[in-house]
């Protein structure tokens, strides 16, 4: 086998060589486990929160969890809507016998539908969407009290397309996976003995019946973790990856989603008038004097 | 007659002087009882690496009081330990001091301050303006913190110098999880680690600590390379270990007499050279 050192130079941006996002499953694994099990130390916590949504993204972050806290010190949140499936649920109660971790069952309908019925302007489907993700993050921080993480699920691909709800579930005190594409992931799961059926099934937000991530994004994950890939790791200009034969459009499509919701992944701007403030020239590490 | 010496491949608490000295102190211990005559901790062991503006909150000078239980556990063993510096002019320094005998012998000034990617070490420090030896029991040594190491010219002139010990303190984090070899970083670190010590037949003493911080992981895998280019130890990836090897000033003899590129070395070539891009004047004194 190369190593990755000797094959680092000869990696092409090729449409249809998707080799480059290949990673070494084993090292990911002890990463994130020592990832999980050091920040929550620093942070003088002991427990962890997901939200077990059935879909592959939380599977991989509580199962990661439990290997790195043990099962009694992980609660997963399987938190339905009216439209949510059963094969979710099927796939979330799976999980939690496979892993050992304990899952809790918190329906957001009631909530979410009395919010909106008090409403009287017309109200769009994302901002029903977005009102569920909201809704779910609140209750896994409400479970997290007062010894607990809460853990965040959100993909790299997602977090740089921006497809996500800000302080919903892009929302989270450490996120295990947000460094890892969502084919990358999958790879990790399948070799953390998720099931196959909760790896290749398609993903959704299941925000609305029929929603599929790919649907409506328009474009396929292996397409946009190849660009992303190329673009953001390898540091390539969209110009040159059109040069290589990628997709015009699409890259330009891509490059587009993440330049736009980059507001997503910051923090809130703080408008400076003071000679040191908070983000701009107060910077202290987050791990402040943490063990 | 080969000396034993340690690396403490630690995970220091960062901002926290206090509970370091501690940590410190228990490595120390056990570097001690193992027969070491030095132990090495890695960069910033003192103080924690990204510091961001604690830097200032945490520096001292060099004689500082606060670093005085380091000198007083120095009597019966050498240790080289990292800490932020400031001077008598105020500026902040990343430094490594070699204490010995209950006395501070020696500080390294890190010069080559990486301000890109992930590290932003010219933001909060000042360069150190030197590369120089000192020598202990364990031989002529010269000390690269981190990214001096990866600056051809620092082991160079080290060796120029006549070290036999290139002693490399690290806060190295790691990345590069392609599939099909070691982490990406970890590569790098060995291949550089064996061609210095090879091709300049000496010892590269590299250590790296472990732990995280702000979510970026330390790899370890702190090693000693003899100038042979073999590994004489090495340490696991990402978990605490105190690692010992031993330095055998009769093999840096040996492959310098079988290899002499030292030897044969034309530093006056090389002034001239770098004398002539820069402008400077240089006279060749045969």
């Amino acid at each position: 086998m190369t190593s990755a050192l000797a094959r680092t130079g000869v990696i092409r941006p090729d449409p249809k060589d998707p080799s480059p996002l290949r990673i070494d499953e084993v090292l990911v694994r002890k990463m994130l486990v020592l990832f999980i099990r050091d920040e929550i130390a620093k942070a003088r916590l002991r427990r962890a929160v997901v939200g077990v949504s059935g879909g592959v993204d939380s599977a991989v972050t509580v199962a990661l969890a439990t290997e790195a806290l043990g099962p009694d010190n992980v609660i997963g949140l399987f938190t339905p809507y009216r439209i949510s499936s059963g094969e979710s649920r099927n796939h979330a109660q799976q999980l939690s016998r496979q892993f050992g971790f304990t899952l809790e069952e918190v329906p957001i309908t009631e909530q979410v539908d009395a919010y909106f019925h008090a409403r009287t302007e017309k109200v769009d489907k994302i901002r029903i969407g977005n009102k569920m993700a909201r809704e779910r993050k609140s209750i896994e921080y409400d479970r997290s009290w007062p010894d607990g993480i809460v853990l965040g699920t959100s993909n790299k691909t997602e977090l740089l397309l921006g497809y996500g709800t800000q302080f919903g579930d892009m929302a989270s005190g450490i996120n295990p996976v947000g460094d890892l594409y969502k084919t990358q992931l999958r790879e990790v799961a399948l070799h953390l003995g998720i099931p196959e059926a909760i790896v290749r099934k398609p993903p959704t937000a299941e925000l609305w019946e029929g929603q599929t991530d790919e649907d409506e994004l328009g474009f396929t994950y292996a397409d946009a973790d190849l660009i992303l890939y190329h673009m953001v790791d390898r540091r390539l200009r969209p110009a040159e990856l059109i040069e290589h034969g990628f997709d015009a459009q699409l890259v330009a499509r891509i490059r587009e989603l993440v330049r736009r919701n980059h507001y997503k992944r910051v923090m809130p701007l703080i408008a400076k008038v003071s000679l040191r403030t908070i983000g701009h020239d107060f910077l202290y590490p987050r791990d402040w004097e943490a063990d | 007659m080969s000396i034993r010496i340690a690396i403490a491949q630690c995970a220091p608490a960062l901002g926290a002087v206090k509970r370091n000295l501690d940590m410190h102190q228990k490595w120390i211990a056990r570097a001690r009882a193992a027969g070491a005559r030095l132990v090495i901790f890695p960069e910033l062991s003192l103080t924690g690496y990204y510091l961001k503006d604690l830097a200032a909150d945490v520096a001292c000078a060099a004689d500082d009081p606060q670093l005085a239980p380091i000198a007083e556990a120095s009597r019966d063993i050498d240790i080289s330990a990292g800490f932020v510096e400031r001077s008598a002019d105020a500026k902040l320094h990343i430094a490594q001091g070699h204490w010995s005998g209950g006395k501070l012998v020696h500080v390294h000034r890190k010069v080559y301050l990486p301000t890109y990617g992930i590290f932003d070490d010219g933001r909060y420090f000042g360069p150190g303006d030197r590369f120089e030896t000192y020598t202990w029991a364990g031989g002529t040594t010269g000390v690269a913190i981190c990214e001096d190491l990866w600056h051809v010219s620092t082991p160079y002139l080290y060796a120029a110098a006549g070290a036999t010990i290139v002693l490399a303190p690290s806060a190295s984090p790691g990345r590069g999880v392609a599939e099909g070899g070691d982490l990406g970083t970890a590569e790098s670190c060995r291949l550089m680690d064996r061609f210095y010590a090879s091709y300049l037949t000496l010892y590269v003493v590299y250590v790296n600590r472990v732990g995280h911080e702000d979510g970026i992981a330390f790899w370890g895998g702190s090693e000693i390379v003899a100038p042979d280019g073999t590994v004489a130890a090495r340490a696991p990836e990402f978990d605490e270990d105190l690692l010992l090897g031993e330095i055998d000033p009769e093999l840096v003899a040996r492959e310098r007499a079988r290899n002499p590129l030292l030897r044969d070395e034309r530093e006056d070539i090389v002034l001239r050279n770098i004398a002539g891009r820069l402008g400077l004047p240089f006279d060749r004194r045969d």
